[in-house]
């Protein structure tokens, strides 16, 4: 095989991870919360600025700048929740989206006003590392073994916690937790933080290998949307699979083609793909 | 010990309860019969909080519960196995059971809790890994009723528990509400099943168009002429 496209194959994976944990908030919020976060790119966006001015302009340590991040994030998506989302809670779906929607264009207005549109870098350069004649960033595959662990450890707390329970459970039948002793809202206030703090986590790790800037969300932010389509909007497992099918459609197609037309490819594959499976590749 | 006096409420612009009283003691098995739309359900909504009420009080144990969320109702002792029995389908059986012990108190208590319920119920320990929402209706009424056990409740409240079950299966429900009560348990029991709801409870009230048409001891109701004609076929 072709050492080119095997490292084309490995990048595509590890590019999957992030997404995956992208896709993994985003679906969170959708299924328990049933509001879709146009803005979550950008709320990663956000915290890759406040790791840039944490770690460059403050000079805090690098992992304390990523714990603050994350810290910062996740309590950004409470207030999101409580300031844009819980008024227009029982309102029409289209109204909804147009809120956090608009979040969208705040925020990338604000980061322009407030940052200019420069692309800043943190600077800190890890190495490229070289297994067995292929290359790997080291960035990248620190992103993915991170990103993993993310994906894992949301898996165990939804899984064998009282809350992650209460989680699962409000997804299946929203009327009927209070009977159980649930406080839908507090739970609600959980799971935006949930939300945030992965969207925090990813931006620890996209701001090891891009610049930041007002409108990076634009960069990837369709993509998640469209695999969180593509594995069934709420199917967290369904998000998960989509986000390395993707992220391989784009790394091979980067390798034969270019890597704008791999996107072409990539939204192509998911417009035929919604044509046949409308509700998802993994729709009962 | 649970008391309501004069309940109003409804859905938007419609009332369905107009000023029902009602009186539960402790340890008592009480039983609401009426027809489809008489408002049992929602009158069970209003206990447990689902639904505000518009008027009247509801206290339980003297201390008042009207106008409590749903989910502080819980707290207060008061469990609702909800109509259709409501299971969480893709949680396994024992998950079901763990968001009954969802409260702070219930939680310290789990595995107590889950061993009492498992010996009322032993066919759910068998199923304890399975999704709710593939086991058989009877099974999955079984299942609803411990979720809601699973509180530990001083009341219980059951929304038409036979249901949509195959008479056979409804048989072994009513066999299950007769093992609650001799737990100790109050409980408050909705049906359609007026027949057989009678010979488990105690005494029970004929809620008509949301209004209390008559009440009395369950052998006073099997006697009485117009629930014999209207609701028994006798």
């Amino acid at each position: 095989m072709d050492i080119y496209l095997l490292e084309a194959i490995i990048n595509g994976i590890l590019l999957g991870g992030v997404l995956a944990l992208l896709a993994l908030g985003l679906n969170l919020i959708f299924g328990v919360i049933d509001v879709v976060w146009i803005c979550y790119a950008d709320i990663v966006m956000c915290g890759m600025y406040a790791i840039y001015f944490l770690y460059t302009q403050y000079g805090l340590p690098l992992p304390l700048a990523f714990a603050i991040a994350i810290a910062g994030v996740a309590g950004l998506g409470v207030l999101i929740h409580l300031l844009i989302i819980a008024p227009v809670l029982n309102s029409a779906p289209l109204n909804q989206l147009l809120a956090t929607g608009g979040l969208l264009f705040f925020l990338q207005s604000f980061a322009t006003l407030l940052f200019g549109t420069d692309f800043r870098n943190i600077g800190v350069r890890l190495p490229v590392l070289e297994i067995a004649t292929i290359y790997v960033s080291f960035a990248r595959l620190i992103a993915f073994a991170v990103a993993l662990t993310g994906a894992v450890a949301l898996y165990f707390f939804l899984k064998r916690t009282y809350v992650g329970t209460a989680i699962r459970a409000i997804a299946q039948d929203r009327e009927i937790v209070g009977l159980m002793g649930i406080d839908q809202r507090r739970i609600y206030l959980v799971v935006s933080a949930i939300g945030g703090a992965l969207a925090g986590l990813a931006a620890c790790l996209l701001a090891l290998q891009y610049d930041v800037h007002p409108f990076i969300g634009n960069t990837f932010g369709p993509v998640i949307f469209m695999i969180c389509v593509l594995g069934g909007l709420g199917n967290m497992i369904g998000g998960f699979i989509a986000s390395f099918v993707i992220s391989q459609i784009i790394a091979i197609g980067g390798y034969y083609a270019s890597t704008e037309l791999s996107y072409v490819l990539a939204f192509t594959f998911f417009i035929v793909l919604m044509l046949i499976r409308p509700r998802g590749l993994f729709a009962p | 010990m649970l008391s309501l006096a004069a309940i109003s409420a409804g859905y938007g612009s419609f009332q369905a309860l107009f000023g029902v009283s009602l009186e539960v003691a402790r340890g008592e098995a009480i039983g609401v019969i009426g027809p489809n739309g008489a408002g049992k359900t929602t009158l069970m909504r209003v206990i447990s909080g689902i639904i505000p009420m518009r008027e009247g009080a509801m206290t339980l144990d003297g201390r008042s519960i009207g106008g409590l969320p749903a989910h502080r109702v819980v707290e207060q002792g008061i469990a609702h196995v909800p109509e259709n029995r409501r299971l969480f389908p893709r949680l396994s059986v024992e998950e079901n059971l763990r968001i009954g012990a969802f409260l702070p108190a219930a939680r310290t208590r789990f595995s107590e809790q889950l061993d009492w319920v498992y010996s009322l119920f032993p066919r759910l320990r068998d199923r304890r890994t399975q999704l709710a929402g593939t086991m058989s209706g009877g099974e999955q009424q079984m299942c609803a009723i411990a979720r809601a056990l699973m509180s530990r409740p001083k009341v219980l409240l059951m929304d038409e528990p036979s249901a949509g079950l195959a008479p056979i299966v409804v048989h072994q429900v009513f066999d299950l509400v007769r093992r609650i009560r001799a737990e100790g348990l109050t409980v408050l029991i909705v049906e359609q099943n007026v027949q057989q709801v009678l010979d488990v409870v105690d005494r029970a009230y004929l809620l008509e168009v949301g209004t209390i048409k008559l009440s009395g001891t369950a052998a006073e109701l099997k006697d009485n002429s117009l629930i014999r004609t209207a609701y028994m076929g006798l």
